[in-house]
């Protein structure tokens, strides 16, 4: 792929990224992706649709959002430069709100009324709530019960704007139990409903529909340090869960010579089985209508994901990160629910930022990277989240170490 | 001759209509699960759908949801349903489907299920979530085995794909009565009679009427419309019950067998 150009190249037109992705549904939902599908490819092609978009993502979501030189940081790990892609600055404190803004105005294109969403920390559900409020659609929200509990401060955010937030018992009850409830309530309701889904999972057309809405950030981020530095950093660092930021910082770059690392959260450790490292501690697989890199036991039953932030508590990953793997194109790593609080304590004293803990992994890969570049090189991380609804879980995670450490 | 075809040609002589039964397998363990499957082809089912339990089955509602915890729980996994099918041949040769979600068949590995469930005595596999644009490498691993791929096709699936699911597939065509998942809601019997003809019109296999069919009464009602119906949620929640399941699913098989052949 040395002289081939990646961007544009993927998915094919059936969907698949290599021999990931795909559609894999049953034909109860084949119509509605495919009338997805449809709408996404006339809204693509209309000027007017994107004029829009770009529109309400500066006057309603704020962007663009900074590039921040991190200068104490930088100075405290003594090693490359460290620069971050601020998209907690951006409105309901996340780059969820790319996504829904650009899928809220699909769905209103396409004369939906209602809109679903499912959500684990519960960013993509007040996202997705707070485009329904502002495009008067009706709004369904599916959290896992587990989740509701952790998240509260996100539930009373979603009530307040309007959604109903309903608890998922079924399985594990956290986020794929979500996602498994929101795919059966859409067979029931695609005349009149959408499903906003949150990153670049799930069947043909999302992930790359997903990617196409999030590239902006990664849009502004070249330009932006293009502009400051006058060249490419050496390196770019996401964290990946579903892998939606990542994806959106990525691609853009892919045609670059720009080494690019996606943070995984390794939970305890990759070794205790305890992690949500999908392609890190995982193998191929299919779940919610793509092929992709799955936590499986041998007989292909899923497993259950962990991480401190429920962000990243996915057992799956994004398809086009699986194939990004397999390339060779971007690396992934783990990283522990300690190393992410590390960094997360370092970023608020270093900088005065609050960065949610699932950026917090991506801060982490940084920092380490950093370390290795050197003096002289430039590393963009992607601060993909602020951290206010974790205040409580960090605070908890420190009070138990401080037990142990009695 | 594949035994599902076999079936339905033995049916059509007859005049009579296939009844088929969905049943998790393993569910509520492996001895129990065999002797209700046994119970189920000696009182009257003509095909018997296993379902192999997954953890995240996105089609089901929450009987077979349930059912699937239950088996999985006591241990059961696609290996043991190859193995439960082999058991099952040792008294019966009642045709017998494979129902599953594709990730446990993809991981178990495409070329080794198929040679497996061929020596144990399978008949067919429905994936339900492995539509025709995805179900090349599974054909091919199958063929050459005479086992059948079955495809499901929705309400909402529109004419011009009705054949394309048609195509490449076998035995029978299962026609979803109504929206939603397994297991819910009562069936408009006019509106699932006009689209049972016209799939009927395009579809060159036999159609059978599945989601929501729960009676004697019901299958009855549906018998003249189409060449089968499908029975599952209502028996898997005879299951759910416990207490005597293997007489009481033999039971309900009886009154579902009567109401099917009344007409």
């Amino acid at each position: 792929m040395t002289s081939e150009k990646y961007i544009g190249r993927y998915p094919d037109s059936t969907g698949h990224f290599g021999k990931y992705g795909g559609r894999y549904v049953g034909e109860t939902l084949i119509a509605a992706l495919e009338d997805v599908e449809a709408a996404y490819a006339g809204a693509k092609a209309d000027s007017a649709f994107e004029a829009e978009f770009r529109a309400m993502l500066r006057d309603y979501a704020g962007r663009p959002t900074p590039l921040d030189f991190a200068g104490r940081l930088t100075e405290a790990v003594g090693g490359a430069r460290i620069w971050l892609k601020r998209e907690d600055c951006a409105h309901t404190g996340a780059h969820k709100i790319n996504n829904v803004v650009g899928q809220g105005l699909l769905a209103r294109r396409m004369g939906k009324t209602r809109v679903i969403a499912e959500t684990g920390a519960g960013q993509h559900g007040v996202a997705t709530a707070t485009i329904a409020a502002r495009f008067g659609m009706s709004c369904k929200v599916f959290m896992g019960a587990r989740d509701v509990e952790r998240q509260a401060p996100n539930v009373h955010r979603m009530r307040l704007l309007g959604a109903e937030v309903v608890p998922v018992t079924s399985g594990t009850s956290t986020l794929k139990d979500a996602m498994n409830e929101a795919l059966r309530y859409w067979v029931n309701t695609a005349t009149d409903t959408f499903y906003i889904i949150g990153t670049v999972s799930g069947p043909h057309p999302y992930p790359m529909m997903v990617r196409d809405f999030q590239r902006v950030i990664g849009d502004e981020a070249r330009a932006q340090v293009l502009e400051r530095i006058g060249k490419l950093p050496d390196e770019l660092v996401a964290c990946v869960g579903g892998g939606s930021n990542a994806m959106g910082l990525f691609y853009p770059f892919l045609d670059d010579p720009v080494e690019m690392l996606g943070a995984e959260a390794a939970g305890r450790g990759i070794e205790t089985g305890e992690h949500a490292a999908s392609i890190t501690g995982g193998s191929p697989g299919e779940l919610h209508g793509a092929m992709t890199y799955l936590l499986q036991d041998a007989e292909g039953q899923i497993q259950e994901a962990w991480s401190i932030s429920a962000g990243l508590d996915y057992p799956g990953v994004g398809p086009e990160h699986a194939l990004l793997n397999d390339l060779g194109r971007v690396r992934y790593c783990g990283v522990t629910d300690q190393e992410a609080v590390d960094a997360f304590q370092m970023l608020c004293r270093y900088e005065g930022i609050i960065p949610a803990l699932e950026s917090s992994h991506a801060l982490a890969a940084g920092i380490r990277e950093a370390k290795r570049l050197g003096k002289g090189s430039d590393v963009l991380v992607c601060i993909s989240g602020r951290g206010d609804k974790d205040l409580g879980n960090i605070e908890n995670y420190l009070a138990s170490k401080r037990k142990e450490g009695e | 001759m594949n035994r599902i075809d076999e079936k339905f040609r033995q049916l059509a002589a007859e005049n009579r209509k296939a009844l088929i039964s969905f049943l998790t397998v393993g569910d509520p363990d492996y001895e129990t699960s065999l002797q209700i499957m046994q119970a189920a082809a000696e009182n009257g089912v003509d095909i018997l759908e296993l379902g192999v339990p997954f953890s995240d089955p996105t089609a089901d509602g929450p009987v077979i949801q349930v059912a699937s915890q239950r088996a999985l729980r006591a241990g059961m996994r696609f290996s043991k349903a190859i193995q439960l099918v082999a058991d099952l041949r040792k008294t019966t040769q009642t045709p017998i489907v494979l129902f599953s979600y594709y990730n446990p068949i993809f991981k178990y590995g495409l070329e080794r299920t198929a040679r497996e469930a061929a020596a144990a005595g399978a008949d067919g596999f429905l994936i339900v979530d492995l539509p025709p644009e995805e179900s090349g490498p599974f054909a091919q691993a199958l063929d050459g085995t005479g086992i059948h791929i079955i495809r499901l096709a929705a309400p909402t699936t529109r004419e011009e794909r009705i054949r394309k699911l048609s195509d490449g597939a076998g035995g029978f065509l299962y026609l979803i009565t109504r929206m939603g998942v397994t297991g819910t809601g009562g069936l408009d019997f006019d509106a699932v009679k006009k689209r049972a003809a016209a799939v009927k019109r395009l579809c060159p296999l036999p159609v059978c009427l599945g989601f929501g069919i729960s009676s004697g009464e019901d299958a009855a009602a549906l018998s003249d419309c189409a060449d089968g119906v499908i029975v599952g949620s209502a028996l898997v929640r005879i299951v759910a019950e416990g207490g005597d399941v293997v007489s009481r699913v033999a039971a309900k098989i009886r009154e579902l067998r009567a109401g099917l052949d009344r007409r």
